[in-house]
């Protein structure tokens, strides 16, 4: 019991330190995640509705695709991006390797299917007959889609909760094509690894408070977010 | 009008309409039993599902299903047998419409929501009316946009007799003022109250189309007599 409030004495004091560390890697851990999540909801509820309500050829693939996709190991994902960013890869000209952007490229591929799959699963949720009727109104399919997202607001929360816990808590892909660099690419989860590594327990359990707590503060947020947004 | 005008799906003909004239202005009623076609062909008259074969015209012009401009589509709409609210608000829910076209109007959302007499309950939520009330609201929301053609799919089926009589009160009110209205109903009372001209659909097909007054009294077909004295179980 003491060990655990020595830990939090000192993850307090870890963030009260102005020029501490601990805050720019804070800092970059929600940038990067947060630049993923923004990508992974702009290209992922239009996905996950396109799927949800039009059927076309290759759609039961690109499910199939998007379901496997949501299980990705992350370290096989940077793996994949490691390559197409290394000098010799296809991308290698972009000169991402070691960079935010390689990190925020890579956790968009691991939150994008998450995103899409579960808003593709809320909406198809909706009664069909709400489509109908949206279109009797005199929705066009753009404000069908926009109408029905409203409806099921509380599942594609979730879908962002979910897709934002895929890629705030992974270390596999950021390590690989971050580098985890001092000060450049090194964000909480790596930097966790890496005092594991060197031995310091206390820091390594400080910054798992920071992250926890993080995460704890976003999905709180978003709890009290999604009741406003569904109350009677 | 329709000609030629049916449907299938997958192998089984659900209508199939020779020729069909609704009249602007007029209020059509279509009979039937369950099963006849009736819902089927008020998708078709709101755009909502193509024919398999025949021509649908519309106010003199060929409807070319995929390609109809949504000004067109926006001049029918319909009220299903069951109300399909949006989970907000009364207000939000009547206000619908118009906000699709880009035209909030207030007091035009009030006056509907006071015809259907529920401008109280505004502020409340869709998910908390009764039955009576939240087909109140659908219809509300379907007058607000000023329709030239509505489409009623047994709009007053299960509900009781007070709510039937302030939805029958509406209908009435849009008729005086010459909108097209087409109701399929159950009710051959409800069709001699509210309507001009009467249709008998069954097993898909038209069987009879008339002024009320010329089916109610004088029925060509033995189906429509059967039908009207109730003879016929279905």
């Amino acid at each position: 019991m003491n060990d655990l409030l020595e830990v939090l004495r000192q993850a307090i004091t870890l963030l009260l330190e102005r020029d501490s560390a601990t805050w720019e890697i804070t800092r970059l851990s929600l940038y990067v995640s947060g630049a993923a999540l923004g990508l992974s909801t702009v290209a992922g509820l239009p996905l996950g509705a396109l799927l949800a309500l039009r059927s076309f050829r290759g759609r039961r693939l690109l499910v199939a695709l998007i379901y496997t996709g949501m299980g990705l190991p992350p370290v096989a994902v940077g793996l994949c991006v490691y390559l197409l960013l290394s000098r010799s890869g296809p991308l290698g000209d972009l000169e991402w390797l070691f960079t935010p952007q390689a990190m925020i490229l890579a956790q968009t591929i691991i939150s994008l299917p998450v995103v899409a799959g579960l808003t593709m699963t809320s909406i198809q949720g909706a009664d069909p007959a709400l489509r109908v009727q949206l279109r009797a109104l005199g929705a066009s399919p753009l404000q069908v889609t926009m109408a029905l997202l409203w409806e099921v607001r509380s599942g594609v929360l979730v879908a962002l909760i979910a897709g934002f816990g895929a890629i705030i808590s992974e270390v596999g892909a950021v390590m690989l094509v971050g580098g985890n660099i001092a000060g450049s690419t090194r964000v909480l989860t790596t930097a966790i690894v890496l005092e594991t590594r060197k031995g310091q327990f206390d820091l390594a359990l400080a910054l798992t408070f920071v992250l926890l707590a993080l995460t704890f503060a976003i999905n709180m947020g978003t709890l009290l977010l999604q009741q406003r947004l569904t109350r009677r | 009008m329709l000609r030629n005008v049916s449907k299938r799906y997958g192998k089984r003909t659900v209508l199939h309409i020779d020729r069909l004239t609704i009249h602007a202005g007029r209020t059509l009623a279509i009979l039937g039993p369950s099963g006849a076609g009736k819902s089927t062909l008020l998708r078709l008259l709101n755009f909502l599902e193509t024919p398999d074969t025949g021509q649908i015209e519309y106010d003199g012009r060929l409807i070319v299903h995929g390609r109809l401009p949504l000004t067109t589509l926006r001049e029918v709409t319909t009220v299903f047998q069951r109300p399909l609210l949006l989970d907000t608000t009364v207000w939000q829910n009547v206000a619908y419409g118009l906000r699709l076209r880009g035209r909030v109007e207030r007091e035009a959302v009030v006056a509907a929501l006071q015809q259907v007499g529920l401008d109280r309950l505004d502020r409340v939520s869709a998910r908390i009316l009764s039955g009576g009330e939240a087909q109140r609201v659908a219809l509300a929301r379907a007058l607000v946009i000023k329709p030239r053609v509505l489409l009623l799919d047994e709009p007053t089926a299960n509900l009781d007799p007070a709510n039937v009589t302030i939805i029958e009160e509406v209908i009435q009110r849009l008729r005086r003022e010459g909108t097209t209205i087409v109701i399929v109903t159950h009710h051959l009372f409800q069709a001699r109250r509210l309507a001009d001209d009467v249709a008998l659909l069954m097993d898909g097909a038209l069987i009879e189309a008339g002024s009320g007054e010329q089916i109610f009294q004088q029925p060509r077909d033995p189906r429509t007599a059967a039908f009207i004295e109730g003879r016929m179980v279905y």
